[in-house]
């Protein structure tokens, strides 16, 4: 739901996951009240092609390897783990690392939704750099980067993790204690089990599931109806394009690269990124990936608020339509134009976390 | 001459063709042990339409022995899941989502070893010659009669299944079957390992299936080949069922679709089949099934078998119908229509028996039914028409109008034009559909890879997955000059670098009955 369309099938996370806590025992989760200042916390993602993922499968050594090497270049152990994306196949992996280095795990995360690129956290507005960052591959290679800035890092992982075959685990984004709790998500994996036990819980009920799940994320329900046309781009590294739903009250027209990004309706904008747009299906509400999306599919297009953070000039230059090439400024999920827009400010990004 | 045999959890149904021509057609129960059920047939054919054993140019069988014998955990061999990927992979072993019940049923081993490639065709690791010949020493020991090998990214580069294929033949002798991941499925290692498994834990059967059938045929002194329908309508030559009977699961809604059309005279259609409690709503493009692009759970095993895209919604002959709110379903009466709707005798409103107070429908005794309103009546008609045709929409892929085919007993719900969508076309011989559906002579060839295409050579790239499709088709017996592209499609893979895009192509082709 999180993934808002885009961030990988969360299966094989959650195969991962599963099997990690089977061997290794159970996660001690804790909230960001309880973390001590002097904490040590690092995130754990994948980095690469998901499609990748699900034929090259992980092995839980790759997943443990980069925290440990960071834990070395640091010169301190680590004592947290924190999820750095909470949607798609990013959100179970920190419980992978978690359980199977014997750490705990914070309530937290750093986006509350998911995007494409390394750099897009809300701890890059509090001054967290991805660097120091570690990369491993399940062949045992190993590396620690030490950039001059986010784009560096991205850059110089992004080669490596090609080489690496395309599906790489990373931790960075080293904070302490009391950075973390200044600068992730409060609670996000706790909310990941409320948004699960809503949907089976109204499906159970026979509830409309959708209209619950709008009211736990304090969100609306833009729009009802039937994908006519999905349009992809052939050109790029990424899932880009658009699609339009068809209702009884007009059309709506999503444009997405990897996660949704924009919902119009007759040239009228309803919601963009950096609020939740999520696309659901008619009556199971069961989420549909941008790369899932086709011709027929009864859906709902949903909106909701993002962290207030992402709303602020600095943000939005990072995550706001204008970063992604939309020349529109940022809406809320409630359509209201946001007042700090800022014009586009960099060509699109080719990477990708 | 040739006959078409479809066998049914339920009836064995049999039609004598000349071409697209029904010379014959009969029905039977199907019976426990394959041969007589067969026999019976074909007797009962040439009772309706005599014809001498050399006439018969092919016999095409569709059957449900190997889902059901999944499904019901039975007849399994001992089954070893090889995996070639280490040191990748090794956090979710094979087999690892599996239920307890099944895993046990196939006794199980499970296996890791190096070797795979990444996404570019790079080896992950070489293989081991030593690690496999232990693990086969393991499997012998353990009384292992069949091998499934996948490999991380064998759709890309194939090479160490076969290596490892001949490795462990060579330790295990020729009576130990082995089947390849990169044969039987697409990108996706577990969901293509998961339906290897099957296909390793199904293969003894095949083979007693299969001689089973060719030996029931002979009897009748019909000495032509024997061919089995696959999932997508296409059929494959005993020897190939042989090694992959996997892809014989979905025949039997395969065979339906495919039969209305034809007898419907109609090439791309939706094809609504209507039973007692469901409604089934498929479709046929250019004379195959859509298939669902998702994965698909079997015997609650996740795969990525073709499987055709059916939705099914709770509408049939024996469905309750709500007197207050004139609402149809997803409650029916099922087997029970014969006792408890009201034309026979009953005290439940069924779809039925509006269909009868209509006079749509001359079942039971009319008389039972007179005294509904018409209103209501009128009302609940309207009320299936309408949540069928959504249906209908629902699966279609593009605006285009396409025409609909009814089938089934309980089509006499479905009025003559549906909303949306105009006419509805009923097919005669519906009766033995299925066993029309097995009878359509057709073979195909199947590519899913995934490519780096370079700038520029975007044509010359698809070109080749196209001729290679068109060869496979060749090779599975299609007449040449018969044989064309049916379905294409080519997504991009987002993160990858070098545009690597995912090619599917099928090409299809008549079979070359005069070989």
């Amino acid at each position: 739901m999180l993934g808002t369309g885009g961030g990988g099938d969360p299966y094989i996370g959650a195969l991962l996951a599963t099997e990690a806590l089977r061997r290794h025992g159970d996660v001690t989760v804790v909230t960001l009240a309880e973390v001590p200042d002097d904490a040590v916390v690092l995130t754990v993602a994948m980095m690469g092609a998901p499609t990748v993922m699900v034929e090259k499968l992980p092995s839980l050594d790759e997943v443990v390897a980069p925290v440990h090497a960071l834990g070395a270049y640091l010169g301190r152990p680590v004592t947290h783990i924190a999820c750095a994306e909470v949607g798609g196949v990013n959100s179970t992996i920190p419980v992978a690392a978690a359980a199977a280095l014997g750490l705990p795990l914070l309530d937290a995360d750093g986006m509350g939704r998911a995007f494409p690129e390394l750099q897009m956290v809300l701890p890059t507005l509090y001054g967290v750099t991805a660097s120091p960052l570690a990369f491993s591959d399940e062949k045992g290679n190993t590396g620690v980067l030490q950039t001059v800035d986010n784009s560096w890092t991205e850059r110089i992982a992004r080669v490596a993790c090609v080489e690496m075959g395309c599906s790489v685990m990373i931790s960075g984004f080293p904070m302490s204690g009391a950075q973390a709790r200044e600068a992730l998500v409060p609670a996000s994996l706790s909310r990941c089990i409320e948004i699960g036990r809503t949907i089976t819980g109204a499906r159970h009920e026979k509830a409309d599931p959708v209209q619950r799940t709008v009211q736990l994320l304090g969100g609306r329900e833009l729009f009802a109806g039937k994908v006519v046309d999905v349009q992809r781009a052939t050109t790029t590294g990424f899932a880009r394009g658009s699609a339009r739903v068809e209702g009884t009250d007009g059309a709506v027209t999503l444009s997405f690269q990897n996660e949704h990004l924009i919902a119009e309706a007759a040239g009228r904008t309803l919601a963009t990124t950096p609020d939740l747009i999520m696309v659901l299906e008619h009556d199971s509400g069961e989420p549909i990936t941008t790369e899932g999306l086709r011709y027929g599919q009864r859906v709902r297009i949903i909106s909701a608020p993002s962290d207030e953070r992402w709303h602020s000039p600095d943000a939005l230059a990072m995550v706001g339509p204008g970063y992604f090439g939309y020349d529109i400024p940022a809406h809320r999920y409630d359509g209201a134009v946001e007042l700090h827009d800022t014009p586009t400010t960099a060509a699109l990004g080719e990477t990708a976390a | 001459m040739h006959i078409g045999i479809d066998v049914g959890g339920t009836n064995t149904d049999a039609v004598l063709m000349e071409g697209t021509r029904v010379l014959a057609g009969v029905k039977h129960s199907t019976t426990p042990d394959v041969t007589s059920g067969i026999v019976h047939a074909i007797e009962d054919l040439r009772s309706g339409h005599d014809f001498a054993g050399a006439d018969i140019e092919a016999v095409m069988i569709g059957t449900t022995h190997f889902i059901n014998a999944l499904v019901q955990a039975k007849r399994l061999a001992p089954t070893a899941a090889l995996r070639l990927g280490l040191p990748a992979t090794k956090a979710l072993p094979p087999l690892i989502d599996w239920p307890e019940a099944l895993v046990e049923a196939i006794s199980a081993k499970s296996y890791l070893a190096h070797g795979g490639y990444e996404f570019d065709g790079r080896p992950i690791s070489p293989l081991d010659p030593d690690e496999l010949r232990a693990h086969a020493a393991d499997m012998k020991a353990g009384g292992i009669r069949s091998v499934a090998i996948s490999a991380v990214f064998s759709p890309v580069n194939h090479d160490l299944e076969v290596e490892a294929a001949r490795i462990l033949a060579e330790e295990l002798g020729p009576d130990v079957a082995i089947s390849l991941s990169h044969e039987i499925g697409r990108i996706g290692l577990l969901e293509r390992e998961n339906a290897t498994i099957i296909n390793a834990a199904l293969r003894e059967l095949a083979s007693e299936i299969v001689d089973g059938l060719t030996a029931a045929v002979r009897r009748q002194g019909i000495e032509a080949p024997i061919f089995l329908s696959q999932n997508d309508g296409t059929l494959m030559d005993e020897d190939y069922v042989r090694l992959y009977p996997v892809a014989t699961f979905a025949s039997g809604p395969t065979n339906s679709m495919r039969g209305a059309a034809l007898t419907s005279g109609l090439e791309t259609c939706a094809v609504v089949d209507v039973g007692g409690t469901t409604a089934d709503i498929g479709l046929l493009i250019n004379g195959f099934p859509r298939e669902t692009s998702n994965e698909v759970k079997v015997a609650g095993v996740r795969t990525n078998f073709r499987m055709p895209d059916v939705l099914s919604i709770g509408i049939g002959g024996g469905s309750i119908v709500d007197v207050e709110t004139g609402e149809v379903g997803p409650d029916s009466v099922g087997y029970r229509l014969t006792t408890e709707a009201l034309v026979f005798g009953g005290s439940t409103l069924t779809a039925t028996d509006i269909a009868v107070a209509a006079g749509r429908a001359d079942v039971g005794d009319a008389s039972k039914v007179a005294h509904l309103d018409p209103a209501l009546v009128q009302r609940v008609l309207d009320r299936i028409a309408e949540r069928v045709a959504e249906a209908v929409d629902r699966m279609r892929t593009s605006p285009e109008p396409i025409p609909v085919v009814a089938v089934g007993g309980g089509s006499i719900l479905l009025p003559e034009e549906l909303p949306l969508f105009g006419q509805v076309h009923r097919p005669e011989n519906y009766a033995v559909a299925n066993a029309i559906g097995a009878s359509i002579a057709q073979v195909g060839g199947e590519i899913d890879k995934v490519y780096a295409i370079e700038p520029g050579r975007r044509e010359h790239a698809l070109a080749e997955v196209r001729a290679e499709a068109v060869d496979k088709a060749i090779a599975a017996g299609a007449a040449p000059q018969s044989v064309a592209i049916v379905d294409f499609d080519e997504v991009p893979i987002p993160y990858l670098p070098g545009n690597a895009t995912r090619i599917r192509v099928k090409a299809v082709g008549d079979l070359d009955m005069g070989a």
